[in-house]
């Protein structure tokens, strides 16, 4: 039909380096952080006899499932292209908020699972609007994601502990606590179902479907995403929205481990998410990396972290070496860029 | 001196003797990335006072050779000798301090810094611990004075256009005196006059013993400029020529190896009814003002203008992009309120924007997903939001077979490929969805023949069969041979319509400048 076709060459022998160019960057997005958990309980399972017990394995899964829920949304907020301080303080006011509220409908003779459903529907309310708050200001009034993230933490860590009187907030019903904690320590807690199944949802909804090819997108080149017809701004919100509802589900998961409501529950959990996020592949500069690996990424530090508890070095220490942790992801995916960079 | 001694050598002799007077040898240079064999026992001789040019398809492995010759990359086999000494492999220092230096396509200015930083950066002047500033100040203006351009050396880069920091880049690659400069595609962003300058320059430094390796795709400069051209071919260097003993046929031909084509089809002209139109049109951002133009369907239509004209802010604002002060834009019939480029593609009008690193791909992403990204609300690609990525694959892959990406793996991400390549994946998107208007911004800005080729067929396809489509480019030969309207832009204002038989290039230069100062001494030599 046109001069056209003269030229088209033929592309048959390139299937076989196709097949084997994707199973590179598959290998390349979440295998180093595949074996990163495997050395890790590789050698702590040598090292200590105890780590291997079938009440630490679960014990492990426990502790990673609150770590790995909010760094599934860590993980979002960092493929578009943000940051999300706030996650560690949205927990804890999730945390206060629920608990105050749960506490006051009982004591008002509201039955449990109506006070339940309430105060949880509450604490979820926090983490979503709040999150709504730092992508309206991220995408609407281009105000960086570092900075009103941190700006809402400390709002959300006042709030907190203005409401609660900067006590824990104790004396949670007990159905609160068998339907969201676990009966026993050494059961699976309701947490890791819904870790699991969050990681699969999310995980699925970032390499199947559109929102997650834009999200992607967006983190990659807004410009371009916006010129491919992409609406940047709902998906920024939309991110932050995630995050910030993960947060809040992990308060509350964690309030009813612990049988408490606390300010503070979030702990070291901005710092633990975006590590987990960096080891499992995500680029700082957005658009790169999977869910996937952001959860693999917890549960490694989970992994570490009990661990380095069975062979009794201090939480201090702990603490810098997470820390150093996430400085050398971040450097090696500097040399990884270095490296691939030359072509 | 230029010339030399040797004629030309045979297309069939892979390996001529290497030059013994030559200022670089290359030879036998071998590189292999993941998967892709780059170069493949490539030679080459480049002497003082000479300006040898690289020619060859995007991929052909120009880049890579150049890169090893500035010791970015080490190469797994062959050497590089400079006046005779073998270069440390993979050490751009060494390449640095034996005088070789390169002006890039892509800029590596600091946009915050001053033009006279940028040129002094890492090899700042000093007194003792302090900055010199006035003897860098003093130096840089005498090199913008050398140049030939009007610049404020303490003017931040960013403020500068496209054309002038090009000119900043090229300072800096002079600042040290090299004895070898490597020009890659240096006049993408250059009109006509700031091409003769750089001619000029180049002339001088010919006759300052320097020797040149030139990279560019266009006839008319190697025509201009090259005393003899290297033709690479999928990693090999296919021969070596004197520029003034070969032709633009014979080196179509080397470089694509078929046998020669015509660049420009003839597009039938049916026009129907208007398609897209701009009326009395300014810019809120200043950019352009009172602009009117229409497309209709079944006609290409051409704007044109320099640099900076305002042409691409039109574009623009065709598709929503850019805000007007006043005027409407007006699609089908029907004035548009507040256009986006979402409604405009749901409209059925497809924009591929001029700079496709920075507005046109998500560079960390995969081919397939940067081709499909403007595609994916339709139904062939989406069951609503659920991905069907066996067809995406599929019509992915019929599209960049049909572009001749190379090599065609759909999952490696487009920062992979060179800069041609990655232009076939934007040009993807206006065949990935039925395209009812096609805004196109300097479309073929480094991109070889053979994609060229197919990118006209695209245009000739798409304008046969009812689109309309708006050709926005600085490249005047496109413009002549496939637009049947043009409209001339000059600093922000429409100076000028031609139909198709008034088309002609000295038309078109004349009203370049009609709304401003002239420029004298305009050599209508554009390009081939």
């Amino acid at each position: 039909m046109t001069p056209l076709q003269q030229i088209s060459r033929p592309a048959q022998p390139f299937a076989l380096r196709r097949v084997a160019d994707r199973m590179l960057s598959r290998l390349k997005t979440t295998g180093i952080i595949s074996a990163l958990v495997l050395v890790v309980f590789a050698f702590f399972a040598v090292a200590n006899s105890r780590f291997t017990n079938s009440n630490n394995l679960i014990n492990i899964l426990n502790q990673s499932s609150y770590l790995m829920i909010v760094s599934l949304g860590q993980g979002l907020v960092l493929i578009s292209g943000g940051f999300d301080l706030a996650v560690a303080a949205l927990l804890g006011l999730t945390s206060v908020v629920s608990a105050t509220l749960m506490i006051a409908l009982a004591a008002n003779g509201v039955d449990f699972p109506l006070a339940i459903a309430i105060s949880v529907a509450g604490g979820l309310s926090v983490g979503l609007i709040l999150g709504m708050v730092n992508g309206v200001a991220v995408a609407y009034l281009n105000v960086r994601s570092f900075i009103v993230t941190l700006g809402i933490a400390g709002i959300a860590a006042g709030a907190g502990y203005q409401i609660s009187g900067g006590a824990p907030v104790t004396g949670l019903p007990e159905n609160f606590i068998a339907v969201f904690g676990t009966p026993d320590l050494r059961s699976i807690s309701t947490s890791v179902y819904i870790a699991v199944l969050f990681a699969v949802a999310l995980h699925l909804t970032m390499t199947r479907t559109r929102a997650g090819r834009y999200i992607y997108a967006v983190g990659g080149n807004p410009v371009a995403a916006r010129l491919s017809g992409i609406n940047v701004r709902r998906h920024i919100v939309l991110v932050f929205m995630t995050s910030g509802l993960l947060a809040s589900l992990a308060g509350i998961l964690l309030s009813a481990r612990v049988s408490t409501g606390d300010t503070n529950l979030g702990g070291n959990f901005v710092l633990q998410s975006i590590t987990a996020g960096v080891l499992g592949g995500i680029s700082l500069r957005g658009g790169e990396g999977t869910l996937f690996g952001a959860a693999l990424g917890a549960l490694f530090i989970a992994v570490l972290s009990n661990g380095m508890n069975l062979e009794n070095i201090s939480s201090y220490y702990q603490m810098i070496i997470l820390g150093g942790l996430l400085v050398l992801a971040v450097l090696a995916e500097q040399l990884r860029l270095l490296i691939s960079g030359r072509r | 001196m230029a010339g030399g001694s040797r004629q030309s050598a045979p297309v069939s002799d892979p390996f001529p003797d290497p030059c013994p007077g030559a200022l670089l040898e290359a030879f036998g240079i071998e590189k292999s990335f993941p998967g892709v064999r780059v170069l493949d026992g490539v030679s080459l001789d480049v002497r003082a006072g000479e300006v040898h040019v690289l020619f060859g398809e995007n991929g052909a492995g120009k880049s890579t050779l150049v890169n090893i010759i500035l010791g970015n990359y080490a190469p797994e086999g062959g050497t590089v000798r400079f006046d005779g000494k073998i270069l440390p492999a993979g050490s751009p220092r060494a390449a640095r301090d034996a005088g070789i230096s390169v002006v890039f396509q892509e800029l590596s200015l600091i946009p915050t810094l001053s033009a006279c930083a940028n040129i002094f950066l890492g090899r700042e002047k000093r007194h003792s611990a302090l900055l010199d500033e006035g003897t860098m100040s003093r130096e840089a203006a005498a090199m913008f004075a050398r140049l030939g351009i009007a610049l404020d050396p303490q003017a931040p880069v960013a403020g500068l256009s496209r054309a002038e920091q090009q000119m900043v880049e090229i300072a800096k690659a002079l600042q040290n005196d090299p004895r070898l400069l490597i020009l890659d595609e240096p006049t993408t962003a250059f009109t006509d006059v700031e091409t003769q300058r750089l001619f000029a320059i180049v002339a001088d430094l010919k006759r300052l013993g320097v020797g040149i390796i030139y990279i560019t795709h266009r006839m008319a400069e190697i025509q201009a400029i090259g005393d003899r051209i290297s033709i690479l071919r999928d990693g090999r260097r296919i021969a070596t020529k004197l520029v003034s003993e070969t032709d633009e046929d014979e080196l179509i031909q080397l470089m694509t190896g078929r046998e020669t084509l015509n660049v420009y089809p003839t597009i039938a002209f049916k026009p129907a009814d208007e398609a897209i139109a701009l009326d009395g049109a300014s810019a809120a951002s200043g950019r352009f003002q009172n602009v009117s133009i229409s497309v209709r369907a079944g006609e290409i239509v051409g704007i044109a203008g320099l640099v900076g004209c305002g042409k691409s802010a039109v574009g623009r604002s065709l598709f929503g992009e850019e805000r007007l002060a006043a005027g409407q834009v007006t699609l089908f019939g029907k004035p548009l309120r507040s256009p986006s480029p979402q409604s405009m593609l749901d409209a059925g009008v497809v924009y591929l924007p001029p700079d496709r690193r920075r507005q046109g791909l998500v560079l960390n992403r995969s081919v397939r997903e940067n081709a499909t990204l403007s595609c994916l609300n339709l139904r062939s690609f989406a069951f609503g939001q659920w991905l069907r990525k066996k067809s995406e694959d599929d019509a992915v892959q019929r599209v960049l077979n049909r572009l001749n990406l190379t090599p065609p793996l759909l999952d490696r991400n487009v920062s992979a490929y060179s800069g041609g390549n990655q232009q076939k994946v934007v040009f993807a998107r206006a065949f990935l969805r039925e395209t009812k208007v096609l805004i196109v911004d300097e479309p073929t800005v480094g991109v070889d023949v053979g994609a060229r080729l197919e990118f006209y067929g695209i245009l000739k396809q798409l304008c046969e069969t009812g689109a309309a489509i708006l050709l926005i480019s600085s490249d005047l030969p496109e413009i002549l041979h496939l637009t049947h309207r043009t409209y001339v832009l000059a600093f922000g204002r429409q100076t000028a319509e031609f139909q198709r038989e008034e088309i002609s290039e000295a038309a078109i230069l004349s009203s370049f400048f009609a709304a401003g100062p002239k420029e004298g001494g305009i050599k209508t030599g554009a390009a081939a």
